[in-house]
């Protein structure tokens, strides 16, 4: 019986241990990677870095073309996404009567998002870069970060489409309106919320991703406008920062760019913690 | 009969709302004890002050003094475990865990040590027999116990609660979630394991009191208003509320 | 009247455009289907089935060329798997520790950093185990390089840790509050009851993330590919590697010809892997819908 206790209590503090130590680790990790890049990073800021372009006469390096490709290549993912995914979800949510084709749609969304951006990028290239001969383009970045980031903004618009009352609907066929009448004036102002969550998750996807733009969007760093910038070859940050890290050596400017995403994902965490919260209290009201 | 748990001038707090007063109440060795009351009276915080799964509430304080066979419960270091082992719980939702139904009763013995396959067969056989579930169950103690119906369930649940060898047995409305039939099987089921426990049972069905307890308690908005045998309480009870209560006036 | 007839006309043709954006993502995954499977099956007949899965020399350049992909089809699998032995149990008991023991407090600032630590992008991962974890690799085990299996074991397992922990977290605080109030009357304690009632009612939700986990490790290029050395060997733990999603990515931007080709059945090969994965975990998903 003495035994037994001072197994048990052996147990007891081993597995809290472990499990204490493994968050300390987790936390750990975490805190280094920021607190490396951002130490790292601090010293090579300067106004010059982020709001010049690249120049060989000089020899200087500046991220602006980056920073412009990736606010060109976010938005144009979006013009995107946004009709495609709401509407995709309009359907499943709203017109799908047939379950069996619901099904079949929603086991292709979840396809679509276990797919590695890899080849993503590389079905991309094929398709618009090649077939559609859009080059190697943002455009053609932009189309391709569209189809990978649908799910994302499907399943979040799907979720708020799903948590609008039944009675809403009601109320507006009953006064006489039709089905698309009520969806535009009653059901989509309710989602408004949700689908800019979904939007805020897929930037945050967007910024991050570089597999899938490396053949599609290419590398270069030139300085557009935004029409230009379209059709022709450009890097974005994450790309930007593959390029000097890994084949230029670049560590510094490496460095900066990895600080700024860093920020950039905090404050994509942030903004969409925030949102959730608000979408839970409404409903609470509700 | 000897006194098993003595309760004296005991008080409970959530924060500031006094929830019980100054219970007195002596609960006998092989008796059946009802609590019964309309909801919120204090009657399923007081089960489980028994056992001191109070501890699991935050902000409850405690007062006086609830003495079983001579150990102190009330804001004592008692060996929780060894308590818990002794004095056992059912619950109102049958809880079986998602394991297989050997697995559920072999799991209280295993934490209290017993490690013998062969010990553990037998105990669990014994306590199956024991809660009458054994013939239904005996083909497939390998498969998983949420299969049950729940009456079977819960039967499963007191059975893994007489694997630990307890002395006393809370019930907090076992029967309220079940069905008729099976909530006619647990009440032989407790009355056959009067023999062997003691047993406190919490209800919300006035009938089931009647029909299984020797001793009733009868709480009202924290106060335990009489307490007498079964009987007393619903031929002749003392007080007007009780006798409000138990003919159906009001709850 | 005219007034109805157009609204009639605009619902007809609102349902018409939702119904084709729905239809459109079955499209968009056999166009994907499509393009990978006519561009990724003319290598593998040139080059023969089993010479191209079980060949172990891979020499898309040389003069006496190879195109055997067993090489990056193992390492895949035991940077995958490596990952997951160092990212489970620390994911796991992260996770525990999050459902169960944790303080509100403490429970929301390390799911923000979890957070966090999702939303850095895969490069940003790829850069810093070059500068950290590929010199100290080097150093600790005194090697020539330290770019290696090991660098990307390392760096995936932490990549898979997000998602393993929120699924988790989620799966163990999904089981029912009486579960536990059961174990705790029985005697057992806190720990006993999580590790030994809860943990095991929440194994599908755990299994689920651990597919999710595998998902997001064989799928990862990137990081990888700054990491782990890009020579096309035999894996071993310190041997420099070359995965799936790296030989289509290293080779991709200066290919022709068959090499081009190969690349393909490569990310054909990949993307079979990834099917599968998706099947699994839609079987996992679909057992826990019944049960529940």
């Amino acid at each position: 019986m003495i035994s037994n206790r001072l197994e048990r209590c052996i147990y007891h503090n081993v597995m809290l241990f472990l499990a204490f130590m493994a968050t300390v680790f987790t936390v750990f990790i975490v805190v280094f990677i920021i607190g490396y890049v951002l130490i790292r990073a601090i010293p090579h800021v300067s106004w010059e870095l982020l709001s010049t372009k690249p120049s060989y006469i000089n020899e200087t390096i500046g991220l602006l073309p980056d920073i412009l490709n990736t606010v060109y290549i976010v938005f144009a993912t979006l013009v995107f996404v946004l009709p495609l995914g709401v509407g995709a979800a309009v359907y499943l949510s709203e017109y799908a009567k047939n379950i069996k084709v619901k099904r079949t749609i929603e086991y292709a969304i979840e396809s679509l998002a276990g797919i590695p951006s890899i080849i993503y990028g590389l079905v991309g290239m094929l398709i618009f870069c090649q077939y559609m001969s859009l080059k190697t383009s943002l455009l053609a970045g932009a189309l391709t970060l569209t189809i990978m980031n649908l799910p994302t903004i499907i399943r979040t618009t799907q979720e708020s489409l799903d948590s609008v009352p039944i009675s809403y609907r009601e109320g507006a066929f009953g006064l006489g309106a039709n089905k698309w009448y009520t969806i535009r004036t009653v059901v989509l102002p309710c989602c408004i919320d949700g689908i800019v969550t979904g939007c805020i998750l897929a930037v945050g996807r967007m910024l991050g991703e570089s597999a899938a733009l490396l053949f599609t969007a290419g590398f270069a760093h030139k300085l557009n406008g935004f029409i230009d910038a379209l059709s022709s070859s450009g890097s974005t940050m994450t790309v930007a920062l593959y390029v000097y890290a890994k084949e230029q050596g670049r560590f510094d400017v490496a460095f900066v760019i990895a600080a700024i995403m860093l920020l950039m994902s905090l404050m994509i965490n942030y903004t969409a913690g925030y949102l959730s919260k608000r979408i839970q209290r409404k409903r609470l009201v509700k | 009969m000897n006194s098993l748990i003595s309760v004296r001038n005991f008080n409970l707090y959530y924060g500031d709302n006094h929830a019980l007063h100054n219970i007195n109440m002596d609960i006998m060795e092989h008796e059946i004890t009802a609590l019964i009351g309309p909801s919120g009276c204090g009657k399923s915080t007081f089960l489980r002050c028994l056992n001191r799964m109070n501890d699991l509430i935050e902000n409850v304080r405690l007062d006086g003094s609830i003495v079983y066979k001579g150990q102190e419960l009330v804001n004592s270091k008692v060996n929780v475990s060894a308590l818990r082992k002794s004095v056992g719980m059912v619950f109102q939702k049958p809880n079986p865990f998602a394991m297989s139904i050997y697995d559920n009763i072999a799991y209280g013995p295993r934490i209290h040590g017993v490690k013998n396959r062969s010990a553990l067969d037998e105990i669990v056989e014994s306590s199956l027999k024991k809660a009458a579930i054994f013939d239904e169950v005996k083909d497939r103690l390998k498969s998983s116990a949420l299969g049950l119906s729940g009456g079977q369930q819960q039967r499963l649940c007191i059975a893994r609660a007489l694997a630990v060898e307890p002395e006393v047995l809370l019930m907090d409305e076992p029967t309220s979630a079940l069905d008729p039939i099976s909530t006619g099987k647990i009440e032989e089921l407790t009355c056959e394991l009067k023999k062997k426990y003691s047993i406190v049972i919490v209800t919300h069905n006035m009938q089931q009191a009647l029909r299984i307890s020797d001793k009733t308690a009868f709480f009202l908005l924290g106060d335990l208003v009489e307490m007498d045998s079964t009987d007393n309480i619903f031929t002749k009870p003392k007080d007007k509320r009780c006798e409000d209560y138990v003919t159906g006036r009001f709850g | 009247m005219k007034n109805r007839i157009q609204q009639d006309f605009t619902d007809i043709l609102a349902k018409g455009i939702f119904t084709f954006l729905g239809y459109l993502n079955i499209v968009f995954v056999v166009v994907i289907c499509f393009y990978l499977i006519i561009s990724g099956i003319p290598a593998i007949f040139k080059v023969g089935f089993t010479d191209f899965i079980f060949g172990t020399r891979w020499a898309s350049t040389a003069q006496d060329r190879a195109f055997g992909i067993l090489p990056f089809i193992l390492t895949s699998v035991y940077g995958t798997f490596g990952a997951l032995l160092i990212g489970l149990p620390l994911g796991f008991f992260t996770s525990v520790y999050l459902a169960k023991f944790a303080n509100k407090k403490v429970k929301s600032f390390v799911e923000s950093t979890v957070d966090l630590l999702a939303g850095i992008p895969s490069v940003v991962f790829g850069f810093i185990g070059m500068l950290v974890l590929v010199p100290s690799i080097q150093y600790v085990f005194d090697l020539p390089d330290g770019s290696s299996l090991l660098a990307a074991i390392l760096v995936l397992s932490i990549m898979i840790l997000p998602s393993i922990i929120k699924v988790s977290i989620g799966a163990i605080q999904s089981v029912p509050y009486e579960y536990e109030l059961g174990s705790l009357a029985l005697g057992a304690n806190r720990v006993e009851t999580v590790y030994k009632v809860l943990v095991p009612a929440a194994r599908r939700g755990i299994s689920i993330a651990v597919v999710l986990g595998v998902g997001r490790a064989i799928g990862e290029a990137m990081a990888v590919m700054m990491v782990a050395g890009n020579v096309a060997n035999m894996p071993g733990i310190f041997e420099s590697v070359r995965f799936l999603t790296t030989a289509v990515a290293s080779e991709m931007s200066y290919s022709s010809g068959l090499q081009r080709e190969a690349l393909f059945s490569i990310a054909l090969v990949l993307f079979i892997f990834i099917m599968a994965i998706n099947a699994v975990l839609n079987l996992v998903m679909k057992k826990r819908g019944k049960t529940k």
